[in-house]
């Protein structure tokens, strides 16, 4: 049973102006588990199709196997392993993972605590004075940012100009040919070069000098797997270094945002600490920050609900609606911290299951702990806050709060 | 009184005993509570102390690295239950619902759980198995006192039996540095579960580890020295070898001889089972009020035409224990089947092994994606043109979708190319061992003539 969802549903979801609350627009999409677009793409939308398809092998992340390979698609001669398969992605996340987790480096999230705590009070001790305070510039962009950077060993003085990189780059992925210039995609290939340009640089003073960061590490270190490239080890970093930019982010500040907007949880937050492990698990359900996976191949003929996806079809996987699909998750559209049964899909699942997961997590418990211990009785400006042009790395681009007797 | 009546009275004020304290029993017990049975709950166990898990008792136990009584396992809520721990059950009475306690006690029940598992099957010599070095491994003290062995540096250890517990003993010497040898009847480790060609695999796994394996043998004496200490083994085709520690990992035997004469029916096969749990009784008829979960059950699965399979799965004991908890304190229109595909790990060699499904219920299995030489692989098991199985080495994040095969009977071999699919694969037979394990002993036998006089009884010739 192919139906064709009418189109306006996804179009409508990509559009700016329903960035503040695309939920209801995903229950729409719900009603077609799996929609066939007029160009010939594949929505899906609901959590057991989502689940199915990201444990399914046939679904593939090299672009090499769409069949029309899309607008502004990375044309990479080495990508980062987000976007390749089997066996080249195991090989790649495997050397990776080798320097940030377990098991050979299991005490790389603990061992950043001291760096996490110290950011977040030096970040909040700032505010003191200030009227107002931008939650997203003040804190949720400078926390993340410096804490990939401590890690991969980039200089935090040159953030400023990998800051306009990442922006461009990220506008670029947004591109819409109809409506876009083309100067904007340009822009991004150049961010991208540069940005790769500067990365090979750190490396090329990084070789036969083993230290503590990761650049080092990957640049010095021989595993069962031999050791990555410099092509590979750019690919990497550059990819942990935009993930690290743009997620965190998002996850702290949707983060704040929930509270604010449910203040019995928040009051609940200031007496329990202890309730940020599960609510930092129901906001990776509520308001995840990355809402869609864009595109993903039919690497063979694949049949989800009765729906058979041909072979090179793009697959677009609605991530966020399936983490509100009341078939799975009981009373969805509630922010309930106590929720037990929360498998939700905030990080993915299978084998691109998220690299910086783990860390990810333990920033926003200590940045939201921080946040909600040390601010006096904080206010959102506005409602909803102005929201980021990309549906899908989803967030505020400012969120604007006061605090104190006002 | 409805019987809507009567379950509400006996939610409120009925007395549930379960026999085996163990995971599927205690996880039982928690999903009672979690139902909302508030009348009487009693737990019988033999062993003391506070039921603990076993899969880290070959694993982590071992390298010393969990120590055995740190395995206790997490309560997930209060269960207000009465212990009575350190005795065996030693009957069931269905006429008069008592459970007979080993020292003459007698425990009275509305509904009884049977999660009594199995227990080690110990080397069949016992003068043999008595010596000092020679070990098995289920409980706690098993474990406590072969890491103990096992850390005092002995020259080599033997172990018999190349399953998974025998596997994983092998990894973990050879993890420690410890000279290990392997005997195994079969033609390579492994087989019995998973078949000869994975087995293959995992010979080269354990040779690659410096394991002496030896296959198709089997050990006919355990040699002790004046002083009771075992020092070396005896081989069928005439080799010896010195060991001063031997592992037994020659599977389990159900603890159902407890149960003779209680009319059920239960044997050297478990007890068997509909799919929700409920004991048949030895004619094959539906017990009302007594629930089976674990490794001791023996229950029917549709997916597997029905055919009553029983697993020494960790998964399946606390599936089962949810499911046999549940209609415990259900009415019959409220009853779940317990339906879901078996799932089981091991670690071994730095190699995560898993599989779903039935593996042991194929003609065929083919390598569907990775590479074997890797040992980076998931292949799949089929029957008659339909997947039953898949295992993974170090690939179970794939697994997923193979359970969604076997649920929907997809066609076996799987006809679309992922990936990373090795070129040449093509399905090949999958060689168990043979029928001969399943036609061990009939142990009923039938009578009578009319339909109304038809009825069976248990025949303990066996063994
Ligand atoms: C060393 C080891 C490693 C394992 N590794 C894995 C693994 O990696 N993955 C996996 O999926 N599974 C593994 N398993 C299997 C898993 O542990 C079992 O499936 C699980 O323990 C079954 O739970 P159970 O409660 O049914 O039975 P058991 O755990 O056997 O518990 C039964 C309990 O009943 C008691 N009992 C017996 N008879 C009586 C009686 N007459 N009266 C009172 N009490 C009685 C027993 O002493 C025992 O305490 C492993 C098992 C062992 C031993």
């Amino acid at each position: 049973m192919t139906t064709t969802e009418k189109p306006d549903t996804l179009r409508r979801i990509l559009d700016h102006s329903s960035r503040a609350d695309p939920y209801p627009l995903y229950a729409e999409l719900r009603r077609t588990p799996v929609a066939l677009q007029e160009d010939g793409s594949y929505v899906v939308s609901t959590y057991r199709e989502l689940t199915d398809l990201l444990h399914n092998p046939h679904l593939s992340s090299d672009t090499r196997n769409l069949s029309h390979p899309t607008a502004g698609a990375e044309e990479q001669a080495t990508p980062a392993f987000i976007n390749l398969d089997p066996p080249a992605h195991d090989r790649l996340r495997r050397m990776a993972m080798r320097h940030f987790g377990p098991p050979h480096t299991p005490g790389l999230v603990t061992g950043l605590e001291p760096v996490l705590t110290t950011t977040v009070s030096g970040l909040i001790d700032g505010f003191a004075g200030k009227e107002q305070i931008d939650v997203v510039d003040d804190f949720a962009y400078p926390f993340p940012v410096n804490v990939i950077c401590h890690l991969l060993g980039v200089p935090r003085e040159d953030e400023p100009r990998f800051h306009v990189w990442v922006n461009d780059l990220i506008n670029s992925i947004d591109y819409d040919p109809r409506t876009d210039p083309k100067e904007k995609l340009e822009k991004g290939m150049q961010a991208r070069k540069d940005l790769r340009e500067y990365l090979g640089g750190l490396l090329a003073e990084r070789h036969g000098r083993p230290g503590d960061d990761l650049l080092s590490r990957l640049a010095n270190d021989d595993g069962p797997d031999g050791r990555m490239t410099d092509e590979e080890i750019i690919s990497t970093a550059n990819l942990l270094l935009i993930a690290g930019h743009e997620t965190t982010v998002n996850l702290i500040t949707n983060g704040m945002l929930t509270l604010l907007r449910h203040p019995q949880v928040l009051q609940r937050l200031r007496d329990e600490p202890d309730l940020v492990v599960p609510l930092v698990e129901e906001l990776l359900r509520y308001e995840p920050p990355v809402h869609i996976i864009p595109w993903r191949a039919a690497y063979s003929d694949i049949t989800v609900a009765d729906t058979v996806i041909p072979k090179g079809s793009r697959i677009m996987l609605m991530l966020a609606s399936g983490n509100r699909d009341p078939d799975r998750f009981h009373d969805p559209d509630r922010f309930d911290p106590d929720r037990r049964d929360n498998q939700h899909l905030g990080f993915g699942s299978g084998i691109h299951l998220c690299f910086g997961g783990p860390m990810a997590r333990r920033e926003t418990h200590i940045a939201l702990t921080e946040l909600v211990r040390r601010l006096d009785r904080p206010r959102l400006v506005t409602d909803p806050p102005p929201y980021r042009r990309s549906p899908v790395l989803r967030g505020p681009v400012h969120l604007l709060i006061e605090q104190g007797a006002g | 009184m409805t019987s809507a009546d009567n379950l509400q009275a006996f939610k409120r004020d009925g007395r549930i005993v379960v026999v085996g304290a163990s995971l599927a029993g205690l996880r039982a017990a928690e999903t009672l509570r979690d139902e909302g049975f508030a009348g009487s709950l009693t737990m019988i166990g033999d062993e003391l102390g506070e039921p603990y898990d076993r899969p880290p008792l070959s694993k982590q136990v071992l390298t010393g690295w969990v120590p055995a009584g740190g395995t206790k396992l997490p309560r997930r809520r209060e269960i207000d239950a009465e212990w009575l721990l350190g005795v065996p059950a030693g009957g069931l009475d269905l006429a008069t619902n008592h459970v007979r306690l080993a020292d003459g006690r007698e425990v009275p029940f509305d509904r009884v759980l049977i999660s009594t598992g199995v227990r080690a099957r110990p080397w069949f010599v016992e003068s043999e198995a008595a010596l000092d070095g020679v070990f098995v491994v289920r409980t706690r003290e098993h474990a406590e006192g072969l890491q103990r062995a096992l850390a005092a540096g002995p020259s080599r250890v033997l172990v018999i039996g190349a399953g998974f517990t025998g596997s994983e003993i092998a990894s973990i010497c050879r993890e420690r540095d410890i000279p290990v040898t392997v005997a195994e009847l079969a033609p390579a480790p492994l087989v019995g579960a998973l078949g000869a060609m994975i087995g293959e695999v995992a010979a080269d796994m354990q040779r690659a580890h410096g394991v002496d394996l030896r296959c198709g043998v089997k050990v006919t004496r355990l040699e002790g020295d004046a002083q009771g200490r075992l020092r070396r083994a005896h081989f069928d085709d005439g080799t010896t070898i010195d060991a001063d520690v031997a592992v037994v990992a020659l599977g389990g035997i159900r603890n159902t001889e407890w149960l003779r004469g209680s009319g059920l029916a239960a044997g050297v096969w478990g007890i068997a089972c509909d799919t929700g749990c409920r004991a048949l009784d030895l004619n094959g008829l539906i017990t009302d009020d007594i629930f089976v979960a674990g490794d001791v059950a023996r229950c029917p699965n549709p997916i597997y035409e029905y055919r009553l399979i029983s697993l020494e799965h960790w998964a399946n004991a606390v599936e089962q224990a949810e499911v046999a908890a549940h209609n415990m304190v259900s009415g019959q229109a409220d009853r779940w089947p317990h339906l879901t595909i078996p799932v089981f790990w091991s670690i071994q060699f730095g190699v995560n092994i898993k599989s779903v499904g039935v593996p042991t219920f194929a003609d065929e299995v083919v390598v569907t994606q990775g590479s074997v030489p890797d040992r980076r692989f998931v292949a799949a098991y089929g029957y008659r043109g339909r997947v039953t199985a898949a295992v993974s080495f170090n690939s179970a994040k794939w697994l997923d979708h193979y359970r969604q095969l076997i649920e929907t009977a997809a066609p076996f071999p799987p006809p679309c190319p992922t990936p990373d699919q090795p070129a040449d694969s093509k399905p090949a037979p999958v060689d168990f061992p043979g029928p001969a394990l399943l036609a061990q002993g009939a142990t009923v036998v039938v009578t009578g003539h009319d339909p109304s006089e038809r009825r069976v009884t248990a025949a303990y010739q066996h063994r």
